[in-house]
């Protein structure tokens, strides 16, 4: 079973569906027995950071997610990646959860071509640096679904996969020990997120 | 870099998909769950449901319909027509909806964007107009382009923009249905106001209409129907002519 945590924040809708869809059982929930009982933990997101954090510590499920990311395959998502971090510069300066070295930055300050649009939302092709199972099922250069207006950076020894946009490289899939992380949205990336929420039910 | 975006959009009454032309003479064309999986299946980049319905039963199979759509179907959805309140956010993003857009809405009450954007972010509230050409400038018409509003089109964008529109549907009410290309004059004054992704929509009736829209500067996206529900215009053909054109597109 795979544990979406439930913690006021975004739309699971999609994430239980595209789960639902490859095969595997999801179960949305914010109970740390059934947190402690899935094989898969997904952390969803959307919204601001520090909000975002807020929510997660008033569930108390911050200590049981650390814990949890230990022992089995962990995947955030969107937000969800960026909470992985230490730290996050969204309105002021926010800690995360830790689990990933790297810090989340205005993607607007980085661009040198100010005329290119922020939110980085559409589609993009997904550049894969290093080889992973998390790929198993997908090529290099297929596209996924991105909505984002800050980005993981500092962070290159734990990427996988980056996105370009203007001059910058935009972090795409990050990866320390079990704990994953995708910037875009493989729930709604079409079949190539499918393939890769499969490969993620199987590592 | 973004691919550029193709977006069949399916306009939903009572259960049921229709289309017209000049916004008068609906006419039955499919399942809309049907489509949807026909049209991710082909390729389409995002899928634009918009409710013409009035009755409360047509709004309960519209968010029926959402639902098994969105179970189904893993690309964004935007979802528009009857959103007036935040509660109508609510209501369709619960169901599966990725992005709401606002058209009559809004212009009944103006403050609807910017706390749609304050509680959803600005990438999930779409700025929908109908606009039409009188006396030499761009208005805004409301109620399904039945009604001329006296807004300027630009300056309405713009004020949409500034509250936290993440994206604006700009539909030409006079190259609506004509299927002679997109409203390129109009696009283009739009493009030089705004810098959020611009989704044109009316007017396209071939490839090449395409190709056309995006050879300007400003333009993310493509928004048609009956050519796309006729299977006139079939979206992988349509994408592989374009990227032979060098567009991005994602195939």
């Amino acid at each position: 079973m795979i544990a979406i945590i439930d913690y006021g924040v975004g739309n699971l809708f999609s994430i239980a569906g595209g789960l639902k869809a490859i095969g595997a059982e999801a179960e949305i929930t914010r109970d740390p027995a059934r947190i402690a009982a899935a094989e898969r933990v997904v952390l969803p997101g959307v919204g601001a950071f520090g909000d975002a954090m807020d929510k997660l510590r008033a569930t108390g499920l911050v200590p049981v997610l650390k814990r949890e990311a230990e022992s089995k395959p962990f995947l955030g998502i969107c937000l969800g990646m960026q909470l992985l971090f230490d730290k996050s510069e969204e309105y002021g300066e926010h800690d995360g959860l830790g689990l990933i070295p790297g810090r989340v930055c205005d993607l607007r300050r980085d661009l040198s071509d100010k005329t290119l649009k922020v939110p980085h939302m559409g589609w993009n092709a997904l550049e894969i640096r290093r080889d992973d199972p998390f790929f198993r099922y997908v090529r290099n250069g297929e596209y996924v679904y991105y909505v984002h207006s800050f980005y993981a950076k500092e962070c290159a020894e734990n990427t996988l996969a980056v996105s370009r946009y203007g001059d910058v490289d935009v972090t795409g899939v990050v990866r320390r020990g079990r704990v994953y992380g995708t910037q875009f949205h493989p729930e709604k990336s079409g079949d190539t997120g499918l393939r890769l929420l499969k490969a993620f039910a199987e590592l | 870099m973004l691919a550029k975006r193709i977006i069949p959009c399916l306009d939903v009454k009572d259960g049921r998909v229709v289309k017209g032309t000049n916004f008068t003479g609906l006419r039955d064309i499919s399942d809309p769950v049907e489509l949807a999986r026909y049209y991710n299946d082909s390729g389409a980049d995002e899928l634009v449901f918009y409710d013409i319905t009035a009755s409360a039963e047509g709004r309960k199979l519209f968010t029926d319909i959402l639902k098994r759509t969105a179970a189904e179907v893993f690309i964004p959805l935007t979802v528009g027509g009857g959103i007036r309140t935040v509660d109508d956010f609510d209501r369709v993003l619960k169901c599966g909806a990725d992005k709401v857009s606002v058209n009559s809405g809004a212009i009944a009450n103006p403050s609807l964007i910017g706390e749609a954007a304050k509680k959803y972010g600005d990438q999930c509230v779409v700025l929908s107009m109908d606009v039409k050409r009188v006396g030499g400038r761009f208005r805004v018409f409301a109620k399904g382009g039945r009604e001329d509003t006296g807004l300027d089109a630009l300056d309405w964008a713009e004020r949409g923009v500034g509250d936290g529109a993440g994206e604006i549907v700009l539909n030409s009410i006079d190259t609506d249905g004509v299927k002679r290309g997109f409203d390129l004059e109009m696009l283009d004054a739009l493009a030089a106001r705004v810098s959020v992704p611009i989704i044109a929509s009316g007017g396209a009736g071939n490839m090449e209409h395409f190709a056309e829209l995006f050879a300007h500067p400003g333009m993310d996206a493509g928004l048609a129907a009956s050519i796309f529900h006729s299977r006139q215009v079939d979206i992988h053909e349509l994408k592989r002519f374009l990227r032979a054109r060098g567009v991005e597109m994602r195939i």
